[in-house]
């Protein structure tokens, strides 16, 4: 009796196991590493939110190769070391063609070479230190700015800012020390004067030692890098410290509703530099792809102020996607090739690669659009 | 000279805070030889209490921040009674790791309570700052300063002039003895535990208002607390509080005058030299064990 209920329960779950492979085998997996827990993940679960509605609308219009996609997502904690063991555990475990992730420069420069040992390509939907492009790894198609577009773009508007001395309060690693560097490069070649350059520990919460620095270097703007919730604390911080510098956020990751509703009035008169702005999605290149994502967005209720986030989980499967169909197959070298061939709308803009870093190791590198965005009286308006 | 003052202000507001974070611990490590790993999770759950009361539930302020540090009173108990209690007499590693898991447990059921988007807590005081010539303060700041400077003279004054402080420093000298003496050892755990949690909790609450609020908000307060435990000297409570004060004032002015990136640095460098010349810490009232 024994031996057969046994027999019986591993019939079972040999059955189960069959069952799921022949399921996974009409899946498409793609892998995704965000941050979902940890210093920044308010962003990460945004770009999973918008990553989701890419996946609804590809399934719903038939798939990729007549498979329907499945997104695989691993929590990288806010934490370089877990983001490598994500890829490991994507790659190795799940054996996805192609990921999509890390969300910061630090988590991405960690993955990087997770991609070159097992030669799988990832898209990077956020991360804008130069080093991912430029260090020569063939894997890596990055739909975000670099810092160095980002400003160059503001460059082009620095003037309505009236600025006379500018000071930066960034996170000390590879995007705030990246950010800070275009930044004051470009603002030289302005003739603009660069005051201190504070830096800060990406989970420090006392700011005031920087800010009291700030105030007495006697600049008349702050440019700020870092995620949403060290901006609270940095425009909370400065009010009460009556900072009287104009704050420019820079890297995108600022969501603006989250500013005003956490900041409140301490929000007021700041400037943030976007990718996406989902107040004006008509004012997009692709207005009908970027209107029928905050539709949907709402329709998810989901949180508008992860807007500037979410765009870039959707841009970014979006991306994917259309490199899976352009290979004809989900094989990670094919992938890869097509890659380069692709034509996307996304929310952001259009969205095709140019050829970065060392030649014959040159890294994708996407051209994408920024957007000034001011706070003021607890609304966000264009600029 | 402007700019030093409001780098001394604001190292004195705060070492408030260190200190409140370094007294807890300290309390339980010098009576109950537990290295409690919980404190930075008991610090958030304050903060994350102070946004439930205060934001959904719309209770008062003042109302709020006092249920906030009961009730993280309560979960000390909890956590004394059902964790630490079945162990007494296990070795130090094992109580660790006991603690260490707890850690994990916690922060984790924080981040499924109430997702890993950070929280922020309205508060009561004008939103104008106080301004004294050119530095200048927030009164949410100076609130909780004179909060965490009422409850660490509190503390000093129960261990100091109440039975059960005389019993907590008897049980701190000779565990043994003071038990033969009629102490009850097992009600003066509970206690420390329960206030150095209540403590914790109490930072937490009156932090969570001034900064955003969490899950892994405890895991940099809990490595602050550690250090400035350590440079006081394990189990002194004056040394806690002097050592916060300390590690505030080295990291506002190393970050105000010689690198912000070496912040966190500054502190901890003081730490290694403090520890070359005095291996037990600044205030150790005796050797240190495990």
């Amino acid at each position: 009796m024994m031996s057969s209920l046994k027999r019986f329960a591993l019939a079972a779950l040999a059955l189960g196991a069959m069952n799921w492979s022949a399921h996974a085998q009409d899946m498409i997996n793609i892998g995704v590493s965000q941050p979902l827990t940890g210093a920044v993940a308010a962003s990460g679960n945004y770009v999973v939110q918008g990553a989701k509605i890419a996946e609804s609308d590809i399934n719903a219009s038939g798939g990729v190769l007549g498979k329907k996609i499945k997104l695989i997502i691993e929590d990288n904690k806010s934490n370089p070391k877990e983001a490598v063991a994500t890829a490991e555990k994507l790659i190795v475990g799940d054996k996805v063609p192609v990921m999509m992730g890390a969300w910061s420069s630090t988590y991405t420069l960690a993955v990087m070479p997770k991609l070159m040992e097992y030669g799988v390509p990832m898209v990077v939907e956020t991360s804008s230190s130069g080093k991912i492009t430029t260090s020569g790894n063939p894997w890596i198609f990055r739909i975000s700015p670099t810092s160095e577009m980002e400003a160059k773009s503001f460059g082009t508007k620095v003037g309505q800012f009236g600025i006379k001395k500018a000071d930066f309060l960034v996170v000390n690693n590879d995007w705030g020390r990246g950010a800070s560097k275009e930044f004051v490069k470009m603002l030289k070649s302005k003739g603009i004067a660069v005051g201190v350059v504070e830096t800060m520990d990406a989970k420090a919460t006392d700011l005031s030692a920087q800010i009291a620095k700030v105030k007495a270097s006697g600049g008349d703007t702050l440019f700020v890098t870092s995620g949403v919730e060290q901006i609270t604390l940095i425009l909370k911080q400065s009010k009460e410290q009556q900072l009287k510098h104009k704050i420019i956020t820079t890297g995108g990751s600022s969501s603006p509703d989250q500013l005003i509703a956490q900041a409140g009035a301490a929000a007021n008169g700041s400037n943030h530099l976007l990718f996406f702005a989902p107040w004006f999605p008509e004012t997009a290149p692709n207005p009908g792809v970027a209107t029928k994502f905050v539709n949907e967005w709402k329709k998810r209720g989901h949180n508008f102020a992860g807007l500037t986030e979410g765009f870039r989980g959707y841009d970014g499967i979006q991306t994917i996607v259309a490199g899976i169909k352009a290979a004809g197959k989900a094989d990670p070298k094919a992938i890869q090739k097509a890659l380069w061939g692709v034509m996307v709308k996304g929310v952001n803009g259009n969205i095709a690669f140019i050829k970065q870093g060392p030649a014959g190791k040159e890294s994708g590198q996407n051209v994408p659009n920024v957007y000034i965005v001011t706070i003021k009286d607890g609304k966000v308006s264009k600029r | 000279m402007d700019q030093f003052l409001q780098h001394i202000l604001n190292a004195l507001i705060l070492g408030g805070t260190y200190a409140l974070l370094g007294i807890g611990l300290t309390l339980i490590f010098g009576i109950m030889r537990v290295v409690n790993f919980t404190h930075g999770e008991l610090y958030t759950f304050g903060a994350y209490m102070m946004f439930m009361f205060v934001m959904p539930l719309q209770l008062n302020f003042f109302l709020a921040l006092i249920l906030a540090v009961l009730l993280g009173v309560v979960l000390g108990a909890m956590i004394e009674f059902i964790l630490l209690k079945p162990l007494r007499g296990a070795d130090i590693d094992t109580t660790m790791l006991i603690m260490i898991g707890a850690w994990i447990t916690m922060q984790n059921m924080e981040q499924f309570a109430w997702s890993g988007i950070a929280k922020s807590i309205d508060n009561p005081f004008p939103v104008d700052p106080l301004v004294i010539g050119t530095i200048s303060v927030s009164w949410n700041r100076i609130f909780m300063f004179a909060v965490a400077s009422a409850l660490i003279a509190g503390t000093y004054a129960l261990i100091r002039w109440t039975k059960l402080g005389k019993a907590m420093r008897a049980t701190f000298q000779d565990p043994e003895t003071a038990a033969l003496m009629g102490v009850r050892i097992n009600s003066v755990y509970i206690a420390t535990f329960a206030l150095g949690s209540g403590l914790a909790a109490a930072a937490g609450a009156l932090l969570g208002p001034i900064i955003v609020v969490y899950p892994t908000m405890g895991d940099l307060a809990a490595l602050k607390a550690f250090a400035i435990v350590i440079l006081g000297g394990l189990g002194s409570v004056a040394g806690a509080t002097i050592g916060g004060f300390i590690l505030a004032m080295m990291e506002e002015l190393g970050a105000g005058y010689i690198s912000s990136g070496y912040r966190d640095a500054m502190g901890f460098l003081l730490i290694i030299i403090i520890l070359l010349f005095r291996p037990t810490g600044l205030f150790a009232q005796k050797e240190r064990v495990g």
